[in-house]
């Protein structure tokens, strides 16, 4: 990393990115996958990414969690990142309670200590009767709710979530954003979450940046003023999502469209 | 940012509990009839095959005897004196010799999954060792060792070992690469990682290792134990050899289904050790 001091240093909470530019793969199969990127994320803020298929928003937020380096560039995190992704991966040995509670030895938690905390988690995010349950006894939805209380007790300044209810059903995942957004409201962390979904880019986020591909880069910002709670099937929030998806759509026309998919 | 116009804590009393709870799944009755109507299904078979052999008269009486002259000299073994020590001996054999290939099989194994350089070396080295056929090993093990337990220890630790091995490496390459991921998230990384994402994750294939090697250690010692014969110290397989010398085919059969009973017992031991991991991970079928 070609890093140079900032002379003013980073909030907690805040995430800066300035001219990051990722390259995978070496010599003759060298894709750059990100260029140009700058980005600002305010301490506490809830920021939506937003983008075609394919156009890095997997690799900025594995940059930003720290799993892999910019090939040139900055980056700085103000804190503690935490990651969550599109599937739970819980342990499949390891009841919803103990899956909690690794998150909290691995950062040298005494026993006793990390087992209210877990069970007091798992409370937070409406599971407290499931605390002994195996992954596999539980449903998507409720995987995915363990998932986040283990993201809550890495107690991160940030938190990356990769299209985290890409793969719920339309009910779980608003009852999901109540959750989130509730979790989010008395935290008060960072978020980045990535989604293929504007209208719960629009429910959820203070603002949402377009990412355009190829290589990816951040092209729109659309800041959300509107009020919360937001109902994700009011006019509002159709209206607005509207604006977003027509400015998804002419990003990614104006690229080989065979190269894009967006839903 | 905007305040929220409803507090948190009013959100969260009237949210509801999701729809999806799980079935609650109690015990099956048919499990246990499963576990153990199974085994008497197949012994009934193979009990009517022999004795149909018998009664067709393809061998006389004194070479192939039946099944109630097998049992009835099986209840006299039982009662035997020099059967116990000869049993224990064996078994004795079995469990030193196991469990030294499972040290060395698991250090071996951990080592070659955690290094690349190992890996591509050792591991197809531990593919070659299992293609052979352990008892080769006999002829040097006696050159080196003596005629006694080392030798016999020797090859029961080859014969078993490489499966061993395979099962830790075959653990860790089937892990999803997201738990890997996962660890670096969580800040879990080398001995840590281990202990807490790698070896749990590999521990059925692991297991599925030991079985397999145990399979071996066992057929290697009944090998050795064929041929080799430590002076005072029989076991279960010089018996077996004692019996073909005297020409006592009844003997020799009892002798082969207490073989025979030993290993299914291990299996058994082994499959449920197995079934409970794989249950307890959702991998097991329902059926
Ligand atoms: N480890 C890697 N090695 C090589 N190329 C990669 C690697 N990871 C991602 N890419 C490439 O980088 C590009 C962006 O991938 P990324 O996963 O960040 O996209 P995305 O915006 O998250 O897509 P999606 O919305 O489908 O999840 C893709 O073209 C992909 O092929
Ligand atoms: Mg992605």
């Amino acid at each position: 990393m070609t890093t140079t001091q900032p002379v003013v240093p980073l909030a907690h909470g805040a995430v800066r990115l300035r001219g990051v530019r990722k390259v995978f793969g070496g010599r003759s199969a060298a894709v750059t996958v990100l260029q140009d990127l700058d980005l600002d994320v305010a301490p506490g803020e809830f920021l939506a990414v937003v983008g075609g298929s394919g156009c890095g928003k997997s690799t900025l937020l594995s940059l930003v969690a720290g799993l892999t380096d910019p090939t040139s560039g900055t980056l700085e995190v103000g804190g503690k990142v935490a990651l969550m992704f599109q599937e739970a991966t819980l342990l499949p040995w390891l009841t919803a309670a103990r899956n909690v509670e690794l998150a909290l030895e691995l950062q040298g938690v005494g026993r006793s200590e990390r087992r209210d905390r877990a069970r007091h988690l798992l409370g937070r995010v409406r599971l407290g009767r499931y605390a002994e349950k195996r992954p596999h006894e539980l449903s998507g939805g409720m995987r995915q709710r363990v998932a986040l209380a283990r993201v809550l007790a890495q107690d991160a300044a940030v938190v990356c979530m990769d299209e985290p209810l890409g793969a719920l059903d339309a009910l779980t995942r608003d009852q999901m954003h109540d959750l989130v957004e509730d979790i989010w409201l008395e935290s008060r962390f960072t978020v980045l979450f990535v989604t293929h979904n504007v209208r719960e880019a629009v429910r959820l986020a203070d603002r949402a940046i377009l990412m355009g591909g190829r290589p990816g880069r951040v092209v729109d910002d659309h800041p959300n003023p509107m009020p919360r709670p937001r109902v994700m099937d009011s006019p509002a929030v159709a209206t607005r999502a509207g604006t977003l998806t027509q400015s998804l759509k002419e990003e990614v026309a104006s690229h080989d469209q065979s190269d894009y998919f967006v839903i | 940012m905007t305040s929220p116009t409803t507090s948190s804590s009013e959100r969260l009393s009237r949210s509801r509990e999701p729809l999806d709870v799980p079935e609650p799944r109690g015990k099956r009755p048919l499990d246990a009839l499963r576990t153990f109507g199974a085994p008497v299904v197949a012994v009934a078979i193979f009990v009517t095959a022999w004795q149909l052999l018998v009664v067709s008269g393809w061998r006389p009486d004194y070479l192939l005897p039946g099944p109630a002259d097998v049992s009835e000299r099986l209840g006299t073994i039982l009662v035997d004196p020099e059967f116990w020590p000869a049993l224990a001996r064996t078994l004795s054999r079995a469990v030193v010799g196991f469990s030294v290939a499972v040290l060395i099989g698991t250090a071996i194994g951990l080592a070659a999954a955690g290094s690349r350089l190992l890996r591509a070396s050792i591991g197809s080295l531990i593919t070659g060792l299992q293609t052979m056929p352990s008892v080769v090993w006999f002829p040097l093990a006696i050159l080196l060792l003596g005629l006694g337990e080392q030798a016999i220890t020797m090859v029961v630790v080859l014969g078993a070992a490489p499966s061993i091995a395979n099962g830790v490496l075959s653990g860790v390459d089937q892990l999803p690469p997201a738990y890997f991921r996962l660890g670096r998230v969580l800040g879990a990384r080398r001995a840590r990682l281990y202990r807490h994402i790698v070896i749990p994750g590999a521990l059925p294939a692991y297991v599925a290792g030991l079985n397999q090697g145990w399979a071996f250690a066992w057929r290697s010692l009944m090998a050795g134990e064929l041929l080799v014969l430590i002076p005072g110290a029989s076991g279960l397989g010089n018996r077996l050899a004692f019996s073909q010398e005297f020409g006592d085919a009844t003997g020799l059969l009892a002798h082969m289904i207490v073989i025979l009973v030993i290993g299914m017992i291990a299996d058994r031991l082994f499959s449920a050790w197995s079934l409970h991991l794989r249950r307890g991970r959702g991998l097991a079928a329902d059926r």
